[in-house]
This record gives structure tokens, sequence and C-alpha cells, in this order.
């Protein structure tokens, strides 16, 4: 850069500091709200996924005469559909699955009382399909599905590979819930081995079951690897096994009662059920609506939230900054046709300009920013309930934004100074 | 060589059109001094800013060395402007928040010099010529308005025009500081270089090599 240029902004800016600081205030306290609510709400997202994932799947797909009911009952021992549809699904185009979980009941009698064995595949069994590996496919997930890849202090602390990110589209605020528990909500196990067994809150107050016990089940015998905390639901008073040793027992291999999907909410809008259904056609897809509409409905209410604010701050943070350009081309008109006489070019001039706006946008975008985020860090668990980390990701985003805004909203008061009529030198101060 | 050809100037307001300059012909040879005098507003600093490439002319043209500087673009004005044209104002017209020193090194800056130790030289050649080096850190307002017109002077002179435009450059000081000022600039002539001067008073018109006056935006020689 010219001396030139160094020397008069950085000298007339300080010269003008009141005016300065006002246009920068306008800009930082823009970024900052936008950096402070988009903040929140990215964790807020994924907080609330892991809440919506406590609900359950949110799409089964059903042998054909099965009713929802009867899923909820585990009453469908007699209806099947094979467990080739996995592979149809995991080698598919769909897109924005979070999760994927293949169930096979089995009513058996431990001790004189009626419970339920039930079958479900770890997620170690999905990685070693080809099209999990890559960054697209059946696992990948829209933007919008609230996922983001941050940690969320106190819930993705976990060991690694235990369990599966969340998905989900929403932001409402929840509590962090921990391994166990989402272990048995999102029923997605990491590694089971063909001997194990995790029972259920009631089925091991009721069997008196511990940690490590073997216990036989149709002959065959099992270690208990875990006691599931409780739920709420009917997996209380269910044992979990390898699906393919469930099937073993059952006398039916490769068959399945169900296969429990939770779906990304803006894939599901978008014609995710079409999709599977015309995939499966043999197989009955179900969604569960109000899991689903919630997770739109909130979605929708953030989004609209976020881009309302953004709007704001475009023009108030706009408005502001052509403000200050505008005054500040209209008190320097003698000193640009002082430049214009010591052969500054219209090029030179408009550079001034810009230059000091580019400099006013970024220092307001990278203290907007920093106050962004450390509100974010302090509002974040008083009002939404939940933890909020920095995003480095939005230090970048805040400093194209307003440096952008800054350059844009500097284009007319440019035009006006390049445009000046030089004969103001030539007039008595 | 500085001409001007047919040179007018117009301009339209809302209260109508008024002719600042009207069919000016005039050429002014390599070195010399020329005068322009005239009552007040009769266009004579019209007629400053378009010899200098600042003021396009509604009709006519103005030529440096045969070429019509109106018919470059912005930037070859601009840049021509800044090597080869030196202005001095009656107000001065320093940047009020740069000190001595750096007044003179934009304009030496602009004249597409870069600020080395070159640079930083010819300035303060420039700085003590003028008896201004003991002030160079010093801000316009803190200077007399003798002072500031010597910054002025030195600004113009930095980068070795070819062309001093100067328009009353006398006008707001007292008169020795006057006839200091005016010293200055004719020793610019000396050295060879071409000086047009605006001003009220005869007295000081005399001094030139020529002198013509404006009245009511036209030439009486």
């Amino acid at each position: 850069m010219k001396m030139l240029y160094r020397t008069i902004i950085l000298k007339e800016i300080s010269q003008r500091r009141s005016q300065l600081i006002t246009s920068l205030l306008a800009i930082t306290l823009g970024i900052t709200v936008i950096v402070g609510i988009k903040n929140i709400t990215v964790f807020s997202e994924k907080a609330v996924s892991l809440e919506m994932d406590a609900l359950g799947a949110n799409i089964l797909i059903l042998p054909k005469s099965s009713s929802v009911q009867d899923y909820y009952s585990a009453d469908f021992q007699d209806e099947q559909i094979p467990e080739e549809y996995i592979n149809t699904l995991v080698n598919s185009s769909l897109a924005g699955i979070d999760n994927l979980s293949p169930k096979l009941n089995l009513p058996i009698q431990l001790n004189g009382h009626k419970l339920v064995l039930t079958g479900i595949l770890p997620k170690n069994e999905f990685q070693s399909k080809s099209v999990w590996q890559g960054a697209l496919g059946i696992f990948s997930r829209p933007k919008g599905c609230g996922t983001v890849s941050v940690k969320i202090p106190g819930i993705n602390d976990q060991p690694q590979n235990s369990i599966v990110p969340s998905a989900g589209c929403t932001a409402m605020s929840a509590k962090p819930v921990n391994q166990m528990q989402n272990t048995t909500r999102r029923r997605v196990i990491e590694g089971l081995a063909k001997n194990s067994v995790l029972a259920g809150s009631d089925t091991a107050r009721l069997l008196g079951l511990q940690t490590g016990n073997s216990i036989e089940i149709m002959g065959k015998r099992f270690i208990v690897e875990t006691i599931l905390p409780v739920t709420g639901t009917v997996d209380d008073s269910r044992i979990f096994a390898h699906l393919h040793t469930v099937q073993e027992l059952a006398g039916k291999p490769g068959l399945l009662n169900a296969i429990e999907i939770v779906g990304c909410c803006s894939a599901i809008s978008k014609g995710l059920i079409q999709e599977i259904n015309r995939l499966l056609p043999e197989a009955k897809v179900v969604t569960i609506t109000q899991i689903v509409q919630t997770q739109i409905k909130t979605n929708t209410v953030m989004n609209k939230l976020s881009l309302i604010m953004l709007i704001i701050i475009l023009i108030v943070g706009g408005a502001s900054i052509a403000n200050y350009m505008f005054a500040d081309v209209y008190e320097r008109r003698r000193e640009i046709g002082i430049l214009m006489a010591l052969g500054a070019g219209p090029a030179d001039v408009a550079k001034i300009f810009i230059y000091k706006a580019l400099l006013i946008g970024l220092c307001g975008g990278i203290a907007g920013y920093i106050f962004g985020t450390v509100l974010a860090l302090f509002l974040g668990p008083k009002i939404a309930g939940i933890s909020v980390m920095p995003i480095p990701l939005f230090a970048g985003y805040s400093l194209l934004l307003s440096a952008g805004l800054s350059i844009i909203a500097s284009i007319f008061p440019v035009i006006m100074a390049v445009k000046m009529d030089p004969f103001i030198i030539m007039q008595e101060e | 060589m500085l001409k001007a050809e047919n040179l007018g100037r117009k301009y339209t307001s809302r209260k109508g059109e008024t002719k600042a300059l009207s069919d000016i012909t005039l050429e002014i040879g390599d070195g010399e001094f020329l005068c322009v005098t005239g009552p007040s507003g009769s266009g004579k600093s019209t007629l400053l800013l378009s010899l200098g490439g600042m003021n396009a002319p509604s009709e006519g043209k103005v030529c440096w060395n045969g070429e019509s500087i109106y018919d470059w673009g912005l930037k070859r004005r601009a840049e021509w402007r800044g090597k080869t044209v030196g202005f001095v104002f009656q107000s001065f017209n320093l940047i009020p928040y740069l000190t001595v020193f750096e007044n003179v090194s934009v304009a030496l800056n602009l004249s597409g010099r870069e600020i080395g130790n070159k640079s930083r030289e010819d300035i303060l050649n420039v700085l003590s010529r003028m008896q201004l080096l003991d002030r160079m850190n010093y801000l316009p307002r803190e200077l007399s308005v003798g002072q500031q017109q010597r910054v002025a002077l030195s600004r113009a002179l930095v980068k070795n025009p070819q062309l001093i435009l100067a328009d009353e450059p006398t006008g707001n000081l007292d008169p020795d500081t006057a006839g200091e000022v005016l010293g200055m600039i004719r020793e610019m002539h000396k050295e060879g270089r071409t000086v047009i001067m605006v001003t009220h008073n005869p007295q000081i018109a005399k001094m030139a090599d020529r002198h013509i006056q404006i009245i009511e935006g036209k030439l009486k020689v």
C-alpha cells in the first residue's frame, strides 16, 4: 500500500474518533448479536438433537401388514422384512439418514418372566459397508440438519467411538445426557459381541442381573455387558443381543421385524420417505409425525430468527457505515480536491475511502466475533440451559460479512468522492 | 509549452447558466512567468484550474506540448498533474492532520515516488531551503500563516515540477511575508519553471514576464 493511503487513513481516523467509534460500534454490535445468536443456536440444535433422539426414531420400516401399534407392543413376531433391506438402504444414494437400527424381537421366558429379546446390529458392522466410509452416501447429513463439527461440552465429551454423533435439526434448551442414557435412547451400540447382552433396567431388577453376570437364554449362555439406565420406554423390560445371535435363536436368519431410522427432518420434508418407499416397495414406511413436525417447526423458527437478525444487522450496520462515509466524504471534500490537485486519480481517492471502510469493517468483525462469542458463552447456559463453545469458523464469516457490508455501504460515498468538483480548493475556508 | 485554445467554461445551476470563461486563447512558453489579474469572480481561478487539468472546459482545449490534456483519461491526467504541475493556493490547502513532513511527502508520493531514503533526503532539502526543518513535525495549525504558505511552496517544489500554478499565493499574508513568498516564487521561475500566478495586486503582476487580465470570463491583453 502506498505511504499515502497508510498515512492519510490512519491519521484521519485518529482525528475523527467520535464518528469512527459510532460507526464501529454499530457494526460491532451487529456482528456481536449475529455471532451470539448463531453460536447459541448451533449448540441448542446439537443439544436438542440429542433430546430428540431420546424420543426415538422418526421413521420406521415395518412389514407391510404391521402397524405402529404392533411395533410398540413388540407384537409382530410373525411378520418380517429381509435384512437385505439394510444393504439396499446403505448402498443407495439416499442422504439425510443419521441412524439406522435394524431389530428383531423374540419373546422369551426367563425365570418364569415373559420378556422380549431384541436383536440389534452394532455400528461397527455398518462401518464395513463401503458407502459408510465416504463423505457422501446415506449417512451424509445435509445442511440444516443441526450437525456442526464442534463438541458440546458435557455431551460429546465421551470416549471416542462410543456413540454416533447426533443428528436432528432443532433448537430448544436441553440438558446434557450421559453416555449410557444415550446408548439406550439411540440404540446405537458401537460393538456388541455375539455372546453379550445389554439388560434393560426393569429386566435387570426383575432378574437381579448385574454387569458381568452370566445368563442362559434359550440354551445359550450370555455375559451381561451392561445394565441400561431407565428410559421409561418398553426398552426397560427388554434384553438386547446381537441381531445375528437373535436371528439364530429365533430360527429366522436374515430377517427383521423393523428398521428404526433417525432421519434428518429437512431430508424427511424433502421426500426421504418417498425415496425409501421407492427403494423398498414391499415394506411399510412410517413417520413418527409428531417428532418430525416438532423438529421441522423448531428448526424453521430458529432459521427465521437468524435470518431476521441478519437482515436487521445488514440494514442497521450498512446504514451506519454509509452515513459515516457520506459525512466523511462531505467533510473531507477540500482534502479530496487537494489530493486531486497533487496528482491523485479517481482510483487513489476511491482507495482511500474503501480501505478505510474495510479497516472499520475488519475491526468491527473481529470485535463483533469476540464479543458475540463471549456473550454466547455467558448467555448460553443462562437462557438456553446449554454450554456453548467458541466456533472459530464464525470468525471468518464475521470478517467476511462486516468487510463486505462496509465496502457495499461505501460504494455511493466513494462515487461521490470521485466525482467531487475540485473547485472547492479555490474557495476560502 | 502550455496552450489554451478557445477555452470556454459554463456552469449550469437551478438559477440558469453561468459563463465563467469565454473564448480564451493563450500560449505560455516554457519558463515564462505569467500573471493573471482581474476582479473577483472574473474567472481567474477557473482558468487556473482548467490549465492545471482539474476542470474540463465546456469548449475549446488545453494543450501541453501539443497534446490536448482533456483528451487524456482521468488517470493519465492525474499522473501528469502529479509529475508536472505544482499548485499553490491562497488558503494554503494543507492537510490539517498531517505534519509538515507528511504534507510534503504526500505530494512526492502522488508524483509516483515511493518514500525511501532518497525521497526523504529530497524532502529535507526542500524544507531546509524553505527554512522549515525545525518545524517538520508540526501540524499546520501550529505554524504561522507565512510558514504554512512556505509548506505549500515546499509541497509544490518537492516534485520538481515544470509548471507552477499559483492562485493568489500572497492573498492571506502580511506584506513582509508576502514579499518573502514572492521571492521564493521568483526563484522557482529563475530555475527555469513556467509560472502562472493569479493575483489582485497590479504591483505584484509587474514582476511577471507577461500580464493578462480576465474580465467577466474574457481575456483582455
